[in-house]
């Protein structure tokens, strides 16, 4: 394969799992608009969506598309259930508490996930085609163009949620200033259960969608709940269009990194843009400085 | 001709295109009691928020005794000499009264991490001296039996005091008090005049925002004046009562007849 | 020194003191107890940082490890005595969290925590990573046992070593806990704004405080790898930051007695669920959101509420 080659296939595969730092960061900027908490359970939404997806598929054997729903639906209550029994109580408990506590539900449904599942990772069939496609010289799995167009779909159901809709804009008000929403009679405890079941929601979607390349086992969280952070503050925490294309800038760098440098430390890559994005400038790349420090955490 | 504490020239503070200090120039005579007036958002607390290094000027100058202080840290002005209380109160809530007050040495004492931990005698000697400061001002104002109490089980007239005690115990050349009153019956404010008068004695120059006017009035030195950030008025409490512009400021304009 | 310190650290000596008499010998029990120590040693320093000045650290299971490399490498691969190897780890370990800490201190809450996260992560891989060094995945072996006089240092003498060390540090950080330098850490907590206020450099006092909790890391995994003279990156993993972060907290953060208390318990746990291996994370998950949602003061202060409330109703 001549350089071209490679980069084309390095580029596909950065953008393969782009799509999930982007999804994955899209829960971040969404929960985090409407209450200001990092969920560090993020990636679990994920996980539980690929295992519990393989659950229906392969073991339920219930066809694909039905499948792909129940589970994106199975999560999104996993997703509002933490919500309302861990969240919602400690409300009013301190930063470090919060912290903790997605945390704890974190580690509990990686517990959950081991105590069913084991260890070991599982696989899912790709959606369609079972033969890899050449495109522009390089070799593209099939998977890859459902993962891109859902993801897009995705997307741009987020846009026209926020932008468009009532209830997306009300979202928006809540974390901006709750007493204000709650004084123009919008329901604040509902929107922040609704963010958590969205953003579940999307988790489960990237997990369903990214299992059939690369497997999914129970502790495939926590790196990747990294990564989409990484992505997330790199786009401007709360600013959905910038998780987005972060979150493929941030899959394209890894797997550039990975292709051409060394494999060995291609999850080192994301971690250190984190790190350096936070350091240097966490507003990321498309935030205001003063309006990240406004914004209470 | 008594020396200059405080300085302020051409101070500016801006937030995005708010204004909320515009073009200050002011200064603070040793030991007067000076007073910062002004309808609520006038930019009172941003101004000492200023002068105490927790925000940066956009633009313009201040000096205490002739040292410039724009770019320092808060904590290097409080080594300087410039004590604060706060509005909505900050004391620690996870420490005793005492305690509280005790944190207020810290910045006329030395002991680091090493001394401490290794409890050399010089460390000793300056906790024993750091607990009988404290003591001290809070007897100063009046607290003595509240010493072992956790801050925040006071009362909110003894907190705000309790506020005062921490910041007299940092040994401040200027102390600024910000709204002391507020929520003090009027018992309490007398009391609280008559400790800002003795704060005087001890040679510590003392600025004031405050809203309780009966108590501005009576025991301020000179009064400023601010609207939207500008200053409208300065000078002894008669004059300020008696000034057209500071009176519209308050009530608002009255219609032309 | 207050009293109840003193009687407590009195107790601790002579349960320590006397317990290879107590446990019949039983090297299991022995080195349960070796673990408890070391484990408690890592959770003072991380409790200071969190309880005393309430900042956040998830990636401590790196500076464990930092500590235990370097003796270990040191010592196994170029023949280094015990004590500068071990000196080495506590330098590199606060070096590294200087330069790492100056940044991330700076952060709020969440980001904070997230960048130790981050953090810690790196070092895993680079634990991983860097096999020639450190023996990759599969390790690093052949640690020596620390001597004394051309006697290995193991069983009950050793179970002394790491206590003595431990209590040493204790009273360290008693001595801080107990100073204007402890004040000064609360009053952070408290209200960072008041505290720059008063004088208090917070930035500066944050930064020593957890150089100090990663120098404490370093120490007990020096401590660890002489010890079990085999480790492996995957007890300086994630997971493990999170055991050290359960301690302080499941233990009471608010004093350093909680986080020692924490770190006997969480010990402890793993022992009681090694047959239920399958149970293993989820028990970790439900303990600390139980702790959490219930006892957020954690067990310590749980228990002694209790014990008040017991002793009100009943001595009336």
């Amino acid at each position: 394969m001549t350089l071209t080659n490679q980069l084309i296939q390095f580029l596909f595969t950065g953008l393969t799992v782009g799509s999930i730092y982007a999804l994955v960061a899209l829960g971040f900027s969404m929960i985090y608009n409407s209450t200001t908490i990092i969920n560090l359970a993020q990636g679990e939404f994920v996980m539980l969506g690929g295992l519990i997806m393989v659950f229906f598929t392969m073991v339920l054997k219930i066809p694909m598309i039905l499948g792909f729903a129940l589970t994106v639906i199975g999560v999104t209550l996993v997703g509002a259930l933490f919500e309302r029994l861990a969240i919602h109580p400690l409300k009013r408990a301190s930063l470090i508490t919060l912290i903790i506590i997605t945390l704890a539900g974190s580690i509990l449904f990686r517990g959950v996930a081991m105590f069913l599942w084991g260890k070991d990772p599982y696989a899912l069939p790709p959606f369609s085609g079972r033969s890899p496609v050449q495109f522009w010289g390089a070799t593209i799995q099939y998977q890859i163009f459902w993962i891109l167009g859902i993801t897009v779909l995705v997307v741009f159901g987020i846009w026209f949620f926020f932008n468009r809709t009532l209830m997306g804009k009300a979202m928006a008000a809540c974390a901006f200033n709750p007493l204000a929403a709650r004084l123009v009679g919008i329901n604040v405890r509902k929107m922040v259960l609704f963010s958590f079941g969205l953003s579940a929601a999307f988790g489960a979607i990237a997990g369903a969608i990214i299992t059939p390349i690369t497997l999914m086992e129970y502790d495939r969280g926590p790196l990747l709940a990294l990564k989409g952070f990484a992505a997330a503050v790199l786009g401007g925490l709360g600013s959905g269009a910038g998780s987005v294309v972060a979150g493929f800038i941030i899959g394209i760098l890894e797997s550039l990194g990975a292709g051409l440098i060394s494999s060995g430390y291609k999850d080192a890559i994301a971690l250190v843009v984190l790190l350096v994005i936070l350091w240097v400038k966490p507003s990321g790349l498309f935030g205001s400085a003063e309006e990240s420090q406004l914004k209470k955490f | 001709m008594s020396e200059e504490v405080l300085k302020v020239q051409g101070l500016q503070k801006s937030f995005g295109g708010l204004r909320a200090i515009d073009s200050l120039d002011f200064m603070v005579a040793e030991q007067q009691i000076k007073s910062i007036i002004g309808p609520n958002g006038a930019g009172k607390t941003t101004l000492f928020n200023l002068i105490t290094g927790i925000l940066p000027p956009t633009a313009g100058t201040f000096e205490f005794k002739g040292r410039p202080l724009r770019g320092m840290k808060a904590h290097e002005i409080a080594r300087l000499g410039i004590s604060r209380t706060f509005q909505n109160l900050e004391l620690f809530a996870n420490m005793t009264a005492l305690e509280n007050v005790m944190v207020g040495r810290h910045v006329r004492t030395l002991a680091g991490i090493f001394k401490a931990g290794l409890r050399l005698p010089g460390m000793r000697r300056e906790e024993r001296e750091i607990r009988e400061k404290a003591m001290e001002e809070l007897r100063f104002l009046g607290l003595e039996n509240k010493a072992l109490m956790n801050a925040t089980s006071l009362p909110l007239g003894e907190q705000k005091l309790l506020e005062i005690a921490r910041a007299l115990a940092t040994q401040p050349k200027l102390l600024l008090l910000d709204e002391p009153a507020a929520g003090l019956n009027m018992r309490e404010a007398e009391k609280l005049a008559e400790t800002i008068i003795k704060i005087r004695q001890r040679e510590i120059t003392v600025m004031l925002v405050e809203h309780d006017m009966s108590l501005v009035m009576d025991i301020s030195d000179e009064v400023l004046v601010l609207n939207y950030g500008k200053k409208i008025a300065e000078g002894p409490p008669g004059d300020i009562q008696r000034n057209r512009q500071v009176i519209a400021a308050y009530l608002g304009e009255e219609a032309d007849a | 020194m207050k009293r109840d310190d003193l009687y407590t650290i009195l107790c601790i000596l002579i349960t320590v003191g006397l317990f290879p008499w107590l446990a019949g010998g039983n090297q299991y029990f022995i080195s349960l107890l070796i673990f408890m120590g070391i484990n408690g040693i890592i959770v003072m320093g991380l409790g200071m940082l969190m309880g005393y000045a309430g900042q956040i650290s998830l990636g401590h299971a790196a500076f464990f490890g930092i500590g235990a490399y370097s003796s270990g490498i040191l010592t196994a691969k170029y023949a280094f005595h015990p004590f500068p190897a071990f000196f080495i780890g506590v330098l590199l370990s606060a070096i590294i969290a200087f330069l790492v800490g100056k940044p991330t201190l700076r952060l709020k809450g969440h980001y904070m925590a997230v960048a130790t996260l981050g953090f810690g992560e790196i070092l895993f891989i680079v634990f991983n990573e860097l096999s020639p060094l450190t023996g990759g995945p599969s390790g690093l072996s052949g640690i020596p046992s620390l001597t004394f006089l051309g006697h290995p240092i193991e069983g009950a003498i050793y179970l002394y070593l790491v206590w003595g060390f431990l209590l040493l540090l204790l009273l360290f950080s008693l001595n801080v806990i107990n100073s204007r330098v402890g004040r000064a850490l609360r009053a952070i907590h408290g209200s960072e704004l008041a505290a720059n206020a008063m004088g208090v450099d917070a930035s500066r006092y944050k930064l020593q405080v957890f150089i100090l909790s990663a120098m404490y890391a370093s120490m007990a995994g020096s401590l660890y790898a002489h010890f079990v003279t085999f480790i492996s990156p995957s007890s300086f993993s994630f997971m493990f930051s999170i055991l050290l972060l359960m301690m302080v907290v499941v233990g009471g953060a608010e004093t350093i007695w909680g986080s020692l208390l924490g770190a006997m318990l969480l010990t402890l746990l793993p022992e009681y669920l090694r047959g239920l291996e399958d149970f293993e994370v989820l028990a970790y998950g439900a303990i600390l959101m139980v702790v959490l949602l219930f006892m957020p003061q954690g067990i310590l202060e749980g228990v002694r509420k209790l014990f008040f409330r017991k002793i009100k109703v009943g001595g009336l």
